[in-house]
């Protein structure tokens, strides 16, 4: 359900993403693994349709983010890396006004609203300002607004990042039990989440895929039974000089 | 129809926070305050209010209209609520509307407010009624064009406070140009030409005319022009930052 064909982006000089090629399949959980500055966000800014990429291209539901983006985006939920939010709003009139623009309206919003908000447990801050809300919240709102249509393809930039293990746990479980029948790809940099909740992990650096699998396979291959090992063994790290 | 999304939550947005209402209290107590000091209200018997009210809008305008519209694209880029816009089934150009007719909103209620100056001039004499629409429409426009420039300035910058200055200096600039005293001033140290030139891109010679009820075509070209040409670089903007 999401095609990635060659896709590239240069910044100036800098190539943050390099001919990347990968698809993720309707019931699958793509973890996607990558040290800091590996081009995981620019990636999926590309495939949602926010920064155009350079070359390539990539497909959701079939559908081209170049040549169609509005109907592709009606296709995807998108929860950005720092989980942006208007915080003059309520939780509940965000929600309400991104189902707006979505085209969900009358008791079809509602609905859509109140699901998504027991969704992420949002019960209790719901008439909340958004401004008042605690990381973890408002992370959660975030979370929300991506999954009021009810998307075939759920594209998170770190989801868990900065919440507590209590609420970790409970992301992991939902990024679970919705891979069931849609096509995620998830992005993190902690290893144990790749076996707590993925079908199937990439590890990307400095823009390309060096290594592919599930993680039984990737835990193989790494030869010592921890993925932490093979990730140090297949990515720079930025304290060592990059091989010119 | 998304546009209209938007403008709503642009316009409640403002009247959430103290901004709209403090711009309309400003706006209300220089508007008015200026017309009845230096204005002379009572004295000239301007009944048209050409020089005692509508002479001050667009001072007040070049401080002001870039107050209202700094936050429309700088704050979205600062908190990053542009990454969830962008990735929302909307056009640009359905956020640009959106947001600039929801700025123009809150300048609409704002000169909506100084009506009684208008009952005021009716219960004393008996003023040309048309005029005074044709004045307020005038005004309108001017603000109207100093929202775009700062809405464009907005989307090139994620602070505020350099949205701020960098606007309200294009918008003293224009209302400068085309003063009569700065012209007469530049007439004697430049070429008629260049007078032309400068006279051109201030905002007097249009704001005048509808002033003393005239509607001419050239001027409503001109407002239409700034400001299609203004969103048009807004959008022109936005677009190429994310390449
Ligand atoms: N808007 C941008 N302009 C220039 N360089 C950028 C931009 N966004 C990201 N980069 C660069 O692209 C590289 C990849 O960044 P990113 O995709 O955010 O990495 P990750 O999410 O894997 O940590 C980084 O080196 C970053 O500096
Ligand atoms: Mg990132």
């Amino acid at each position: 359900m999401i095609e990635v064909e060659n896709l590239t982006k240069q910044f100036g000089s800098k190539r943050a993403v390099d001919d990347l090629s990968f698809t993720v399949t309707k019931g699958e959980v793509l973890g996607f693994l990558g040290p800091n500055g590996a081009g995981k966000s620019t990636t999926m800014r590309m495939i949602t349709g926010f920064f155009p990429p350079s070359s390539g291209d990539a497909k959701v539901c079939g559908i081209s983010v170049i040549d169609q983006p509005r109907q592709a985006k009606t296709k995807i939920g998108y929860l950005p890396e720092s989980a942006p939010l208007y915080h003059d709003m309520t939780v509940l009139g965000f929600l309400k006004f991104c189902a707006s623009v979505r085209g969900i309206s009358g008791n079809a919003k509602k609905d859509a609203v109140e699901k998504a908000i027991e969704t992420c447990f949002l019960q209790s801050v719901a008439k909340q300002s958004i401004d008042t809300l605690s990381k973890g919240y408002r992370h959660r709102t975030c979370l929300a607004q991506s999954l009021l249509h009810d998307p075939e393809v759920l594209i998170l930039d770190e989801p868990t990042d900065g919440l507590d293990p209590n609420q970790k746990h409970e992301v992991r479980q939902l990024i679970k039990r919705l891979g069931k029948d849609k096509a995620i790809l998830f992005s993190t940099h902690i290893l144990e989440e790749v076996e707590a909740a993925c079908t199937r992990a990439v590890i990307v650096d400095r823009g390309r895929i060096v290594a592919d699998g599930t993680p039984a396979e990737l835990i193989k291959q790494s030869g010592t039974g921890s993925l932490t090992d093979l990730f140090r063994s297949v990515t720079t790290r930025d304290t060592e000089q990059p091989a010119a | 129809m998304s546009a209209l999304t938007v403008y709503k939550r642009e316009l409640s947005s403002y009247f959430a926070q103290p901004t709209a209402y403090a711009v309309i209290v400003i706006f209300l107590l220089l508007s008015m305050g200026l017309t009845f000091s230096f204005g002379q209200f009572m004295r000239i018997g301007d009944a048209s209010l050409e020089w005692s009210f509508f002479f001050w809008h667009p001072w007040i305008y070049m401080l002001l209209a870039p107050a209202v519209g700094m936050k429309l694209w700088s704050d979205e880029q600062r908190t990053g609520t542009i990454e969830l816009l962008g990735t929302l089934p909307l056009s640009t150009w359905s956020a640009i509307l959106g947001k600039y007719l929801a700025a123009a909103s809150v300048w609409l209620v704002a000169l909506a407010l100084t009506f009684p100056i208008v009952l005021t001039v009716n219960h004393l004499g008996n003023p040309d009624n048309g005029a005074i629409l044709s004045g307020y429409i005038g005004s309108f426009l001017v603000c109207c064009t100093f929202l775009a420039i700062t809405m464009l300035v907005s989307a090139c910058t994620r602070d505020q406070v350099v949205c701020l200055i960098v606007s309200v200096a294009a918008c003293v600039t224009m209302v400068l140009c085309g003063y009569d005293d700065f012209t007469r001033e530049l007439g004697k140290i430049a070429s008629p030409a260049i007078v032309e030139g400068v006279v051109s891109i201030g905002v007097w010679d249009h704001f005048r005319s509808l002033n003393r009820g005239l509607l001419r075509l050239q001027d409503a070209v001109w407002f239409a022009s700034f400001i299609f040409v203004s969103l048009l670089g807004t959008s022109a903007i936005l677009s190429s930052k994310r390449s």
